[in-house]
């Protein structure tokens, strides 16, 4: 459910200098990419790429499975306290999901040679990123609603375009998971509307997780065009195909009807329809908020990476264990451990 | 109806534990089986309770001695090998109980037709990783080892004849299901290079404790995690 | 960082039902066999998606490159007459 933000476009924008670099050592495969990228035609996983393409395809995909396993935290939080057997059962589901989608993105940024393991430590070593909005506390029941409904509801608005990115495996990842994500917003959307129309506890509890998620989702779509010159690389390669603003726009289109339905609202009192340009407007979002968490200063971002990390750690022993079973027992084992070809690029 | 309460009950704490392993997994692709684990578990939970009366009122608003689980079930996770030793304690002796309900005409014939299915893969899971924690590494035949030890005493518990209609009235042979129970546990604990547990299956006063509503320190608190928000808006729906 | 060793990746292919051939449905990690299937069945199959899964080390896979994709591919191209449409057949004659 990740956003696909900023900074990834920022390193994507770096690679313009190595592209043209790589146009000039191989000047017929590059002519060959750009025709298949322009032809709407999907880059495979042993089909020649610039460096800059597959490097910046390498962080998003990688930020984006992170994004998946961090964003299991805040929701598994309410796991043991789910009001009812039905929403304990649909929650474990959909922390379930996650996980999975961690999975075929890992496996996706694979076919391009990097292990999950090494995407993994660099996540624990704080060298790569993972969706900001995962770093806002869990504080109520409702937040699991204002998660699915926003924070799934503008992934999912950033990730339908990239369902026709132009590298197959992730292109084919994001279709699974798009899938899957519409249950995800779904779900939460349902379980707000149970709270706004419950009693008024429950009404004040929604409403409370709506004004805490909203300006944190709108984030979610990275910094305003003007200050995004960098995303102009990726728009090329068609790793993403809609701008900031353009996607931000749409999402809050989509919301303020859903908004209404649930009889909560908005907390922007500038919210309002633009006839002339036949949108909302809406009011300034607080860049300097977006920027500290960015940094590290969310209410959350040292909890994530140390539940991480612990995991990770303590699970070592439990992944060491299998594969000196395996090895001993070498049945079915595909040759030795340390390949050094690309695993995953022959198939995918 | 108290065999189908102490039999839902079992499944749904059973699956809160799973549960609590979500974000916490040694590798991502456990974190997808253990939940599945988990919804299996939770979806049995309901069959089982709803036959007994509202799902939510009894998981939500029952106290802690009125539970009918087993101790097994309700004790906490510890490491991976730790909750591999309760899955596979407890999935063998779910399994065997419930080839017995599906195969007789009872209340429970159609439910644990649907359900031995599920709990199969349960078993097979816990053995798959048995096998591998106990012929792995020295720490982690250590560690299983560990696990089994400390969980032996809880298992005596699961051979008390369930009381009520549904289980009685098919006749569950308790002696040679705990028969049945040692030898397959047995066969795999030795596979995996470890050894059976010699000491007692039940404490002093345990035996059939948890039928009776009589739990170990950490399910109280347990409980109070799961109920204390439906129990903070009573009447509420959700 | 942990030291623990990687486990081999798996490519996963799924029959999503009977009469259909396995497809592939993408990757995983499982430190032997037996683990990737019951991986692949937990992950690719959780929404009724198969009936029946294989699991290949993705080492053991040997695919075609792309360098070649004009040798390998392109003499099919100008092949028609091994179509059917190829051949054109007088109006009114049945089952053909």
């Amino acid at each position: 459910m990740a956003a696909v933000t900023a900074h990834q476009q920022k390193h994507a924008a770096a690679g313009m200098a190595d592209r043209a670099q790589d146009a000039a050592q191989d000047p017929v495969r590059a002519a060959a990419f750009d025709a298949a990228v322009a032809a709407d035609d999907r880059i495979e996983p042993r089909d020649w790429m610039p460096e800059a393409y597959r490097a910046s395809l390498v962080r998003q995909m990688a930020q984006h499975a992170h994004s998946e396993i961090i964003g299991m935290q805040p929701e598994a939080n309410w796991i043991t306290r789910a009001p009812s057997l039905r929403r304990k059962a649909i929650l474990m589901a959909k922390v379930q999901d996650e996980a999975g989608h961690g999975l075929y993105l890992y496996s996706a940024a694979e076919t391009l040679g990097t292990s999950r393991e090494e995407l993994l430590d660099k996540l624990h070593a704080g060298r790569q990123r993972y969706s900001s909005i995962f770093n806002y506390p869990t504080l109520t029941w409702a937040d699991v609603g204002a998660i699915g409904w926003l924070v799934d509801g503008a992934a999912i608005t950033n990730q339908v375009p990239l369902c026709r990115c132009s590298y197959g495996p992730y292109a084919r990842a994001m279709v699974r998971i798009c899938k899957e994500e519409s249950f995800h917003q779904r779900q939460g959307y349902e379980l707000l509307l149970a709270l706004s129309r419950g009693t008024p506890a429950q009404h004040e509890m929604a409403q409370d997780a709506v004004n805490r998620w909203w300006w944190p989702s709108l984030m979610m779509f990275g910094p305003p065009d003007e200050a995004s010159a960098h995303s102009e690389q990726s728009m090329a390669w068609k790793i993403k195909r809609h701008s900031n603003d353009e996607l931000r726009r749409r999402f809050v289109d989509i919301c303020v009807p859903q908004a209404e339905a649930l009889g909560l609202t908005l907390p922007d009192p500038d919210i309002r329809w633009n006839e002339e340009l036949g949108r909302h407007d809406f009011g300034d979002i607080d860049w300097t908020e977006f920027q500290e968490v960015l940094k590290g200063n969310g209410p959350c971002n040292e909890q994530r990476l140390a539940q991480r990390r612990t995991a990770h750690q303590e699970g070592a022993w439990v992944r060491d264990a299998a594969a000196a079973y395996a090895t001993k027992h070498a049945t079915g084992r595909p040759g030795s451990t340390g390949t050094t070809t690309q695993p995953g690029e022959a198939t995918a | 109806m108290t065999a189908a309460l102490a039999l839902g009950d079992d499944a749904l704490v059973l699956s809160h534990r799973l549960g609590e392993w979500a974000g916490h997994a040694p590798v991502l692709e456990e974190e997808v089986a253990l939940a599945n684990i988990a919804l299996d578990l939770l979806g049995q939970a309901r069959v089982l309770l709803s036959l007994v009366g509202d799902e939510d009122e009894l998981a939500y608003l029952r106290e802690e001695r009125a539970f009918r689980n087993v101790q097994l079930v309700e004790q906490p996770n510890g490491d991976f090998a730790h909750t591999i030793a309760r899955q596979l304690f407890f999935s063998v002796y779910q399994h065997l109980l419930y080839e017995r309900l599906a195969a007789g005409d009872g209340t429970f014939a159609d439910l644990a037709a649907k359900a031995v299915k599920e709990v199969a893969y349960h078993r097979d899971h816990a053995e798959q990783w048995t096998l591998r924690l106990g012929g792995g590494t020295a720490e982690s035949h250590e560690r299983m080892q560990r696990g089994l030890d400390a969980l032996w005493r809880f298992t005596g518990e699961l051979f008390q004849p369930v009381e009520g209609t549904g289980v009685e009235s098919i006749g569950v042979d308790w002696q040679a299901l705990r028969a049945e129970w040692l030898a397959a546990v047995t066969d795999v604990v030795e596979r995996a290079t470890l050894t059976v547990p010699t000491g007692r299956q039940s404490g002093a006063w345990q035996a059939g404790a948890g039928r009776q509503g009589l739990h170990t320190e950490s399910f109280g608190k347990m409980i109070a995690e799961m109920q204390h928000l439906h129990r903070s808006h009573p009447g509420a729906s959700w | 960082m942990s030291s623990s060793i990687d486990w081999p990746l798996w490519e996963v292919f799924v029959r999503s039902r009977r009469g259909l051939s396995h497809t592939h449905a993408g990757s995983l990690h499982a430190p032997d066999a037996e683990m990737a299937l019951r991986n692949a069945r937990d992950l690719y199959t959780r929404r009724s998606e198969g009936v029946s899964l294989w699991v290949v080390p993705s080492t053991a896979i040997t695919a075609s490159s792309p360098d070649e994709k004009d040798s390998f591919f392109e003499p099919a191209g100008d092949k028609p007459y091994r179509h059917p449409t190829f051949y054109e057949i007088p109006e009114g004659v049945k089952h053909l």
